[in-house]
């Protein structure tokens, strides 16, 4: 397949960026999208300029680090993938695909296609926890009995990787789906009941400090989550949340 | 409970009640529209009570205006604060694959229904308490010393149901309104923590409602500017 690339590169946070185009040949169907990166970047080292910056580590859909925009859609054009399990064969030969990194003011770019998504780091320490002892005489978690269905939703809440394509997808760049599926995560577990008043309105509280946008309830953010992650947890985080700030 | 509207969430559901509120209020504003079509006397009672009934005029009327300017005024501070939760936009982005076109453009709905607010405020509302508490005329009659002129409700509504241009004006706000209910009726429970085994109900419950209250005031006004 021959390919027209028009990648958004940027020297630093503070360069100004814009987009290049790169001609790419060669490209086999069975490549993943970064394989197909990496061997644009592998042409650009040989002719001594320089390869563009992107974030990646399982290349297996979990670690969530791969954030790239493609032709319009976190993650690329495929539903419930990571950029590193999507495959060229997606696309045709000829095709022209825009690369560009997650744009939310609370995700600033550091270099072409990687921002600094500490944002979210600092929402999962503001209450995205629960405080155990674990010196020595930790019971077993299943001695305590939970409703199937919560520990079921709790699961599917869990499995959010953390890779900020809800935000990139939201028009106003809201992180309410991952907050909600990290809220949802303890609130239906009973040893996530203690802190439950607390963390959410902490995580709350963070989100919007750090500048993330209001939800509208367009549901963008679910279509283009590689987990899946439902907006039923946004709901039970906005009943937590209400729930916590009538108590005071 | 402090400084709810500080919060996204807490915006969320102001925003989602004075919208509950709205969409109650709309049912029950068609619901008196409609009987012009059937019975220009009972719509010219129920009128009447409407706009002489204190708890209607001092009560509701009241929370009605409130609504109605929280609403708007929140929808803008909403969209201020989305806009520069993204200050760099896509070179290329494709919301349709991820959204309905109404979820993405609630201001732009809503604008226009602002605008076809004000023109209403000008046909109706400003006239009638213009009447009401400046001229005092609490009657409702079309002449105030003639107790057989009947009441001027149904005669107002046919007037201004003339003009083309205005019929016109109404028709294309209220397609836009039912744009805007579209998407906002869901959204406004899923805003205030409901999305259960109900939902889904609702989902196409809010269909008739978001085409049918709208199609229904497009009716009205329709019908009486080709039966007049
Ligand atoms: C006066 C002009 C209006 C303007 C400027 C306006 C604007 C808006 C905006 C911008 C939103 C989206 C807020 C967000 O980002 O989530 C919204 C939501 C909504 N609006 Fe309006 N609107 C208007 C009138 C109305 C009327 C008359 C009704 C009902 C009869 C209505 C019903 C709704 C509903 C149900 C929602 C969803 C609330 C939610 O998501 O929680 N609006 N409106
Ligand atoms: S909710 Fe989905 S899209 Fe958002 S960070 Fe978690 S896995 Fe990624
Ligand atoms: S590189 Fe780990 S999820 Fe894509």
């Amino acid at each position: 397949m021959n390919l027209t690339l028009k990648i958004w590169r940027q020297k630093s946070a503070k360069d100004k960026g814009k987009i290049i185009d790169y001609a790419i040949g060669d490209v086999s169907p069975d490549m993943s999208f970064l394989e197909m990166l990496d061997v644009l970047n592998q042409d650009l080292i040989e002719k001594g300029e320089e390869p563009v910056a992107f974030d990646h580590d399982c290349r297996e859909g979990i670690c969530g680090s791969c954030s790239m925009f493609v032709n319009g859609q976190a993650h690329g054009p495929d539903s419930m993938v990571t950029v590193c399990q999507l495959h060229m064969r997606s696309f045709n030969d000829g095709d022209t695909i825009y690369i560009e990194p997650w744009r939310a003011t609370a995700f600033p770019v550091i270099k072409d296609l990687i921002v600094d998504r500490s944002a979210f780091d600092r929402i999962q320490q503001a209450g995205g926890f629960i405080s155990v002892n674990t010196s020595g005489n930790t019971q077993d978690a299943n001695s305590i009995p939970i409703e199937k269905e919560n520990a079921d939703n709790a699961f599917d809440a869990a499995t959010c990787i953390g890779c900020g394509a809800c935000v990139a997808s939201c028009k106003n760049s809201s992180a309410m789906l991952f907050v909600s599926a990290k809220v949802s995560q303890f609130a239906l577990l009973p040893q996530g009941q203690v802190e439950a008043t607390d963390r959410v309105m902490n995580m709350v509280k963070q989100m919007d400090d750090e500048g993330f946008g209001n939800c509208t309830n367009t549901g963008a953010c679910e279509v283009e989550c590689p987990k899946g992650i439902s907006l039923e947890n946004i709901a039970r985080m906005n009943r937590e949340y209400l729930s916590a700030s009538f108590k005071g | 409970m402090s400084g709810i509207l500080n919060s996204s969430i807490g915006r969320k559901f102001a925003m989602a009640l004075s919208a509950l509120f709205l969409m109650v209020f709309l049912l029950q504003h068609f619901a008196i529209n409609i009987l012009s079509v059937f019975s220009p006397d009972t719509f010219n009672d129920a009128s009447h009570f409407m706009g002489t009934f204190w708890a209607v005029q001092y009560l509701l009327q009241p929370v009605l205006i409130f609504g109605v300017i929280f609403h708007f005024l929140m929808g803008f501070v909403l969209e201020l604060k989305n806009n520069k939760a993204r200050r760099v936009s896509y070179a290329k982005s494709n919301g349709g694959a991820n959204s309905s076109w109404m979820s993405r453009n609630m201001l732009l709905t809503g604008l226009v229904v602002l605008a076809f607010m004000v023109l209403h405020f000008i046909d109706f509302w400003i006239p009638e308490i213009n009447i009401k508490y400046i001229q005092g005329d609490m009657s409702g009659l079309m002449d105030p010393n003639v107790a057989e002129s009947g009441f001027r409700y149904y005669e107002e509504l046919v007037h201004k149901f003339q003009n083309p241009l205005r019929v016109g004006a109404y028709v294309l706000s209220f397609v836009l309104l039912s744009l805007h209910l579209l998407h906002g009726f869901n959204s406004a429970f899923q805003s205030v923590g409901a999305n259960n085994k109900y939902t889904k109900g609702l989902k196409g419950f809010s269909k008739v409602y978001a085409i049918g209250i709208p199609l229904g005031f497009v009716f009205i006004a329709l019908f009486h500017h080709f039966n007049h």
